[in-house]
């Protein structure tokens, strides 16, 4: 009975918290509500994947209208992996959250502050099960108005800009989105995703389709930060507060990332995007220029906030890369290292926040000697760092091997190059920090620094253990990521 | 030809002049306005598209059997929600930027972000201040 209503719960839990929460004024009620919500959410998704494993699909009608009139949540493995995604490292964010908030901001403020993480979660939860093409949209503007005032709330007022600019971008982003989806509605009178990838075929020479693929490209690359369009992603992440920015990394992006994927392949068709369109021909060398802009200018930085936001910057140019190869190897980088990269960002963001929580800055100057003074926390930082880098035995490892054996199998032999040259460059960022922490003498007054406490250390390891165990066990990240692979290039298994 | 797609000619001045405020502009409200611009461009996209040509309101009336498609009107009344908080929030965000920074003039703001980013690197401040 409650196994088939799951694709409501899952959205409905976190949705309905926030309200909850907003209107508790006590900060610590609050979050317990918020912990509730969000860890029966992880069992939810945890649950509904188990229901989809092996490939199978769920379709769910909202209120029992029958698609293409109802509305439909369709849910396959990519989105159960997605939405295990959001709902696991939103929950582990949390748990850590509120030591976090602490030094941030006054008590009373602090439900309203939950209340807008939930909705954030939730609206992410939504923009990934939904089977609707409007749906995306409206959900993807609540994800995006909750991120603007998740990232006005930092500390420093250069927060309250970041906020600003990323909502001009995001903004006409989402616009752009919403002009490809009445193009689609106009052609072919429906806006259900299966439907539209029936009947979109029909039409790949009218123009008006032409421009929506168009419109779409350009709105969701904004809200992936594809370079060039990352403008407004080092601010955003830089300024948002400290356990935000690790929200922020693992799953906004990565969710839009999602919604590229499945209108790419899925509802436009793999035949009309890349055969027609020749989507290929403009995201190969884009994502290959910022794989290596990027990760220079990551190696540059000294703020480390900074540093990891402009890696976040090549990572997912790594997987437009993947996506962009359209063959199953490629696919299977860039689904796995969505999942990867959420979690290993999530963790280095985490653990860089208990670093701020001790010493008060982010500033690789302030954190010298850090290693000896927060040992365990570093630790975490250090396997997590690895992780970034793809040392063997990490999970970072498992999607960079599938993404050159995709160069590889194209016969790209300088495009693999690059890619083990950008590998060293993270090497040199992350050796960086890594050199700082451990060798340098740690300035006078952070005599006093010690380890964080429990509730922040813990979330931490477990984004480092789930680095490590990702890193030996594939069937959950590039076994289901293969299966979607083959699923959404149309090859049968 | 002209007169028949008078709409979409509109849709798309309006359109290419919102974006130019947002682009052009350095003031951060009119940055807003111009996106308003832009949004409501969409709006009367979508809300032309639903005209059926001899249709009538979409309201259940003895006699008529043409019905404008209702709905895209339906899904625009969600954008206008969507927009209207995403000018509470623009603005609301650059009331706050004009406290901050006591200017909403986004090329002042940079240079002063500039500064900011020259003073870090010169000394460590360790503001723990909640706010």
């Amino acid at each position: 009975m409650i196994s088939a209503q799951l694709p409501a719960i899952v959205l409905l839990l976190t949705l309905l918290s926030a309200p909850v929460c907003s209107m508790i004024r006590n900060g610590d009620n609050a979050w317990k509500v918020a912990m509730f919500a969000v860890w029966l959410s992880v069992a939810a998704a945890i649950a509904l994947m188990a229901q989809v494993w092996g490939g199978n699909t769920i379709s769910y009608h909202m209120g029992g209208w029958a698609p293409p009139w109802g509305i439909e949540v369709r849910i396959d493995e990519l989105s159960a992996l997605v939405v295990i995604l959001i709902t696991l490292f939103g929950a582990l964010v949390i748990s850590a959250l509120r030591e976090s908030l602490r030094t941030v901001m006054r008590s009373h403020r602090h439900s309203l502050y939950y209340a807008t993480f939930l909705l954030c979660m939730s609206s992410l939860i939504g923009i990934t099960i939904t089977g609707d093409a409007f749906n995306v949209f409206v959900f993807l503007e609540i994800s995006s108005l909750s991120t603007y005032a998740l990232i006005a709330r930092g500390r420093d007022r250069r927060a309250l800009i970041a906020a600003f600019r990323y909502l001009i971008m995001g903004t006409i982003g989402a616009t752009f989105i919403l002009i490809a989806i009445g193009f689609m509605y106009m052609v072919t009178g429906t806006l259900n995703m299966a439907d539209l990838a029936v009947r979109l075929p029909e039409h790949t020479d009218n123009r008006v389709i032409q421009a929506s693929f168009a419109f779409f490209t350009v709105g969701i690359a904004l809200k992936v930060a594809v370079f060039p369009l990352h403008y407004w992603l080092p601010s955003a992440y830089t300024y948002a507060p400290k356990a935000t920015t690790a929200f922020l990394a693992a799953t906004a992006t990565k969710v839009s990332l999602y919604v590229m994927i499945r209108f790419v392949f899925d509802v436009y068709g793999v035949e009309f995007s890349f055969t027609q369109m020749k989507l290929d021909v403009l995201l190969i060398p884009m994502s290959i220029a910022g794989i290596l802009i990027a990760s220079l200018t990551a190696m540059f930085q000294s703020d480390v906030k900074r540093l990891l936001a402009w890696s976040s910057v090549a990572q997912l140019s790594y997987m437009v890369l993947g996506m962009a190869l359209l063959n199953v190897n490629g696919l299977t980088a860039s689904v796995t290292h969505m999942f990867n990269h959420a979690m290993m960002k999530a963790g280095l963001f985490l653990a860089l926040a208990a670093m701020i929580y001790r010493v008060g800055s982010s500033h690789l100057r302030d954190l010298a000697g850090i290693g000896r003074s927060m040992p365990m926390t570093t630790a975490a930082f250090v396997i997590l760092g690895a992780g970034l880098v793809g040392v063997p035995l990490t999970a970072g490892f498992v999607s960079k091997w599938y993404l050159i054996s995709a160069v590889l199998d194209k016969g790209w032999v300088w495009v693999a190059a690059l890619l083990i040259v950008s590998s060293l460059m993270a090497l040199v960022y992350v050796g960086k920090i890594v050199d700082v922490a451990y060798f340098k003498t740690a300035p006078a007054e952070h005599n006093a620094v010690k380890d964080v406490p429990v509730s922040i250390l813990v979330p931490c390891w477990a984004f480092a253990l789930l680095t490590i165990y990702f890193g030996l066990d594939t069937r959950a990240t590039a076994g289901v990521a293969d299966r979607v692979a083959q699923a959404l290039l149309g090859i049968a298994s | 030809m002209l007169t028949g797609l008078f709409n979409y000619w509109v849709v798309i001045i309006l359109m290419m002049a919102g974006l130019y405020v947002v682009m052009a502009s350095r003031h951060l409200v009119k940055k807003i306005v111009g996106l308003n611009i832009f949004q409501t461009a969409v709006f009367i996209l979508f809300i032309s598209m639903g005209k059926v040509g001899g249709g009538t309101a979409p309201i259940l009336v003895e006699g008529t059997t043409l019905y404008s498609n209702p709905l895209p009107h339906v899904l625009i009344l969600t954008a206008i929600v969507v927009g209207v908080a995403t000018t509470a929030l623009g603005l609301a965000i650059a009331v706050r930027v004009y406290e901050a920074y006591d200017s909403v003039d986004e090329e002042d703001i940079a240079a002063m972000d500039t500064e900011d980013r020259r003073q870090e690197s010169a000394v460590t401040t360790v503001t723990n201040t909640p706010s």
